[in-house]
C-alpha cells in the first residue's frame, strides 16, 4: 500500500484493465449500464473506455435497469457480449425480473440451443458512509436463481483475471464488486493471460492453516486475511478461502479443509437469516459431519434492513465479530 | 364497449393539452367486414390472386390448429392452451410481412405467426403438453422463443434490434425485428422501456400490439384512457391502428413498418385493433366477465370469412378452392394430434440438461443423486 508502482492497481482500475482487454480481444463485447460511458461510471470502472472504443461498444443506458438486462439479452442472441453495470446493488430490483426469469432460464427454455453470456456487474456491500441502497449484499438472491452463475472478486489482481473469464463464459454471470474495496491496492500482472489465472469456479486458500476454516468472498476477504493475522498473534491457525464462485460454490476446497480443521466459521456482510453461510452449514454438516469438533458458525449481518450509515460498523462484520465467532468454534 | 370508454377519457381537455388527439381513431382498412376491398392512400397494396388465396389458407390453417388444440386440451392432453381464435388475420398479415432475415418475437399467443415462420405446430404443442419449454432454436426460423412473462419479450427484441444496428445491417437490404404483446401489455415497465430504449437508439424493431380488447378479465379502460397507437407519439416515433381483422391491412401495414426500420427510419407502434373470440386461455370463463352481445358484433367481423366473401365475390375463386382447404385444414389437424398424442414424456434426468451451457458441478452432482434414487427402484418392478 505504501509504493506506487506502474503495476499496483486498485481493485476499480484493475476491473477496468480486464475489461479493455476483454474488449480488445473479442469485438462483439460491449458494455452497457448508466453513465459508464463519458463519465467511466460512478467509481471509474469504465473510465476511458468509451473514449477508445467508442459510443457503439460503451453504451451509456437510459435510466432503467429492467431496460439495460433486457437488452442486453437481445444484444447476447444477437452474438454480443454485453457486461451490463447495475450502478448500485439496491438498484438490481427493477432489474430482477428480466434477470432471473429471462437471463437465467433461457437456455434452459430453448433446450440449449440459445446461450446468453451476459455479465451482470454489481458494486456490492456496505463500509462507505452511504444512503438507504447503496450498502446491500444481495448476493443469494441470484444464487437460488438456477442458470445464473455468481461469482464475487475479492482483490484486484483476481479481479482483473475474473471479469475477463466471465466475460468469456457462456453462461450469464452476476460479478460482484466490493464498492468499499474499490481503492485497495495490490500488484496486478497485465500481462498475465487468463489461461494462467485459477478457473472461475474454484476456490482458493489465501492463507493455509490447522485450527479452523474461515469462509469468506467480497468485500470478506480482506478481513479474513487481517483476522488470521490476529488469530496467529494469539497462538490460532486459520485458513482462509476466498471461495470466489459463490454459484456453484466449490465444495471439495471448502470439504478438504474442514475435514482438516474440524471447524468452520461463514462471513458475509449479507443478512445471515438463509444467507450463503446457512447453504454451506448444510452442506458442511452433512458431508463433513465425523470431522466437525464444533457446528459451522456464521458472521453476517443482521435481519434488519441496511441500518443508517453512521452505525453501520454494527452491522457489518469486522476483526472483532470474526476473532468472536472463532473463539465460539472453540467452546464447544 | 371498452373502447368507447377509453376514447371518452380521450376527449376531456385540460389546462395543458396542446393538442387534442383525434376523436375518432382512424383505423386502416383495406377489406371489410362485408368482404369489399377499400383503399387507403398511404398503403397501397396488389396482391395476386394465388397471393390473396394463399393468405385465405394461413388463415384457416391456423383457425383450425387452434381448434384441435383446445380440442386435445379437453381431452386431456394439453394442460393449456392460450387460443388465438379472432386474431388470425393479425397474426398472419403481420407475419407473412416479414422477410426471412427478420426476426419476430412472440408471447404465448402468436401461433399464426409461428405457422408463417415455418415453424412446426407440434412444437407448440410441447409446451402447453409439458414436455418441454419451447424448445426449438430461434436460429432455424428467425422465430424467438415464447415468452410467457408479459411484455419481457419487447425488450429482447429492442435488443436485438440494437445488435442489427451493430452488425451495420440497416440500410438498402436491412434486418429488423418485430415483437408482439397485447393491449395489458402495454401497462408493463418493460414495454415502456423498450419503447424508449428503441426511440432513442433508433432502432429497427416494429412493435405489434395486438389489442384484443381483453387481458384476462379487464377491459381496455383498465389499460390506458387513449388510444393505445397514440402512445407512440410520446416516445418519439409513429403509431398507427390497423384494422387487426383485416388480413390485407395488417400485412400492408406491417411490410411498410418493417421496411421503413430496415431502412433506418426507427420503430413504429402497430396496433391491430381485434378481439379474443375465445377465453384468455383453456382454463379461462369469459362468461363471468364480458356480454355475449360483445362477441356477437366482433363475429361480424370475423378475419377469415370476408377474405372468403371477397374471393367469392371477386370471382377469384370457387367452392372447390374452399373444400380443398377445408380438407388441407383438416389433415393438419390429425397431423398435429398425431404428434400430440405420440410425445413421449421427457427422460426425467433431462431437467439437468441445459440449465448451463458450460459443466456444472452442483447440477453433476444432482443429476447422479437421481439417477441413483430412480434406480433404487428397478428392482421393484420385476419383483411385483
Amino acid at each position: 500500500m505504501t509504493t506506487q508502482g506502474p503495476a499496483k492497481l486498485t481493485l476499480s482500475r484493475a476491473i477496468n484493465e480486464g475489461l479493455r482487454k476483454a474488449m480488445e480481444n473479442d469485438p462483439k463485447v460491449l458494455i452497457m449500464g448508466e453513465d459508464v460511458g463519458k463519465l467511466g461510471g460512478v467509481f471509474r470502472v469504465t473510465d476511458g473506455l468509451q473514449k477508445d472504443f467508442g459510443e457503439d461498444r460503451v453504451i451509456d443506458t437510459p435510466l432503467a435497469e429492467s431496460g439495460i438486462i433486457g437488452t442486453a439479452i437481445g444484444l447476447a442472441l444477437r452474438g454480443y457480449r454485453p457486461v451490463c453495470e447495475i450502478q448500485f446493488d439496491g438498484f438490481v430490483f427493477p432489474a430482477f425480473d428480466q434477470i432471473v426469469s429471462q437471463l437465467a432460464k433461457m437456455a434452459f427454455r430453448s433446450a440449449g440451443h440459445v446461450k446468453l453470456p451476459v455479465v451482470v456487474r454489481i458494486p456490492c456491500g456496505g463500509g462507505i458512509g452511504a444512503v438507504e441502497h447503496h450498502s446491500e449484499s444481495p448476493e443469494v438472491l441470484f444464487v437460488h436463481a438456477s442458470g445464473l452463475r455468481v461469482v464475487a472478486c475479492g482483490d484486484p489482481a483476481d479481479a482483473f483475471a475474473m471479469i475477463q473469464q466471465s466475460i468469456s463464459c457462456d453462461d450469464p454471470v452476476i460479478f460482484f464488486e466490493p464498492k468499499r474495496r474499490y481503492w485497495d491496492k495490490t500488484e496486478v500482472d497485465l500481462a498475465r493471460g487468463v489461461a494462467a489465472a485459477l478457473p472461475i469456479n474454484q476456490a482458493r486458500t489465501l492463507v493455509e492453516g490447522t485450527d479452523a476454516t474461515l469462509l469468506c468472498y467480497g468485500p470478506m476477504v480482506r478481513t479474513g486475511v487481517e483476522a488470521a493475522a490476529a488469530a496467529a498473534e494469539e497462538g490460532r491457525s486459520l485458513e482462509v478461502i476466498d471461495l470466489r464462485s459463490l454459484s456453484p460454490l466449490d465444495t471439495e476446497t471448502i470439504y478438504a479443509s474442514v475435514r482438516k480443521t474440524g471447524r468452520c466459521v461463514v462471513v458475509h456482510e449479507a443478512p445471515v437469516t438463509a444467507g450463503l453461510g446457512a447453504e454451506i452449514a448444510a452442506r458442511v454438516t452433512q458431508e463433513c459431519f465425523y470431522s466437525l469438533e464444533a457446528p459451522v458458525l456464521r458472521v453476517g449481518g443482521y435481519s434488519t434492513p441496511y441500518p443508517p450509515s453512521r452505525i453501520e460498523e454494527h452491522y457489518l462484520p469486522d476483526l472483532d465479530r470474526v476473532l468472536d465467532a472463532v473463539d465460539r468454534a472453540f467452546t464447544y | 364497449m371498452a373502447v368507447k370508454a377509453a376514447g371518452q377519457a380521450a376527449s376531456r381537455s385540460r389546462p395543458g393539452d396542446d393538442e387534442t388527439p383525434p376523436r375518432v381513431p382512424e383505423l386502416i382498412q383495406l377489406l371489410t367486414p362485408e368482404g369489399e376491398r377499400a383503399e387507403h392512400p398511404d398503403y397501397p397494396l396488389e396482391l395476386t390472386t394465388d397471393e390473396i388465396k394463399s393468405l385465405y389458407r394461413d388463415l384457416v390453417l391456423v383457425r383450425r390448429i387452434d381448434f384441435e388444440a383446445i380440442a386435445l386440451q379437453r381431452q386431456g392432453e394439453l394442460g393449456i392452451w392460450a387460443s388465438l381464435l379472432g386474431q388470425e388475420a393479425a397474426q398472419v398479415g403481420s407475419g407473412r410481412a416479414l422477410g426471412p432475415r427478420d426476426m419476430a418475437f412472440p408471447t404465448y399467443r402468436e401461433h399464426g405467426v409461428a405457422w408463417c415462420r415455418g415453424l412446426d405446430p407440434a412444437k407448440l404443442l410441447e409446451l402447453f403438453r409439458g414436455v418441454s419449454h419451447g424448445g426449438w432454436d430461434p436460429k432455424e426460423h428467425n422465430f424467438h422463443l415464447y415468452t410467457i412473462v408479459i411484455g419481457a419479450q419487447t425488450l429482447h427484441a429492442t435488443g436485438y434490434a440494437m445488435g442489427i444496428q451493430r452488425d451495420g445491417a440497416v440500410g438498402e437490404d436491412g434486418e429488423a425485428a418485430i415483437v408482439y404483446f397485447g393491449d395489458g401489455a402495454t401497462s408493463q415497465g418493460d414495454v415502456n422501456e423498450a419503447f424508449i430504449w428503441a426511440s432513442v437508439t433508433n432502432a429497427p424493431v416494429v412493435f405489434f400490439c395486438q389489442n384484443n380488447q381483453w387481458a384476462i378479465s379487464e377491459p381496455l379502460d383498465r389499460q390506458t384512457r387513449i388510444p393505445l397507437y397514440q402512445r407512440a407519439r410520446g416516445f418519439g416515433f409513429p403509431g398507427v391502428r390497423v384494422d387487426g381483422n383485416d388480413v390485407f391491412a395488417c400485412l400492408a401495414v406491417t411490410r411498410q413498418a418493417m421496411q421503413a426500420a430496415r431502412e433506418g427510419q426507427g420503430p413504429t407502434l402497430i396496433e391491430a385493433f381485434t378481439y379474443r373470440m375465445g377465453a384468455h386461455t383453456t382454463t379461462d370463463d369469459p362468461t363471468r366477465y364480458r356480454l355475449s352481445a360483445e362477441l356477437e358484433s366482433w363475429k361480424l367481423k370475423d378475419p377469415i370469412e370476408r377474405v372468403k366473401q371477397y374471393l367469392i365475390r371477386s370471382g377469384l375463386a370457387h367452392e372447390d378452392f374452399f373444400a380443398s382447404i377445408a380438407a388441407e385444414a383438416d389433415q393438419v389437424g390429425a397431423k398435429v394430434r398425431k404428434a400430440c398424442l405420440e410425445m413421449s414424456d421427457p427422460d426425467p434426468l433431462s431437467m439437468f440438461d441445459h440449465v448451463y451451457a458450460e459443466p456444472n458441478a452442483l447440477l453433476d452432482a444432482e443429476r447422479a443423486q437421481l439417477t441413483e434414487y430412480l434406480s433404487s427402484f428397478a428392482g421393484e418392478e420385476v419383483a411385483r
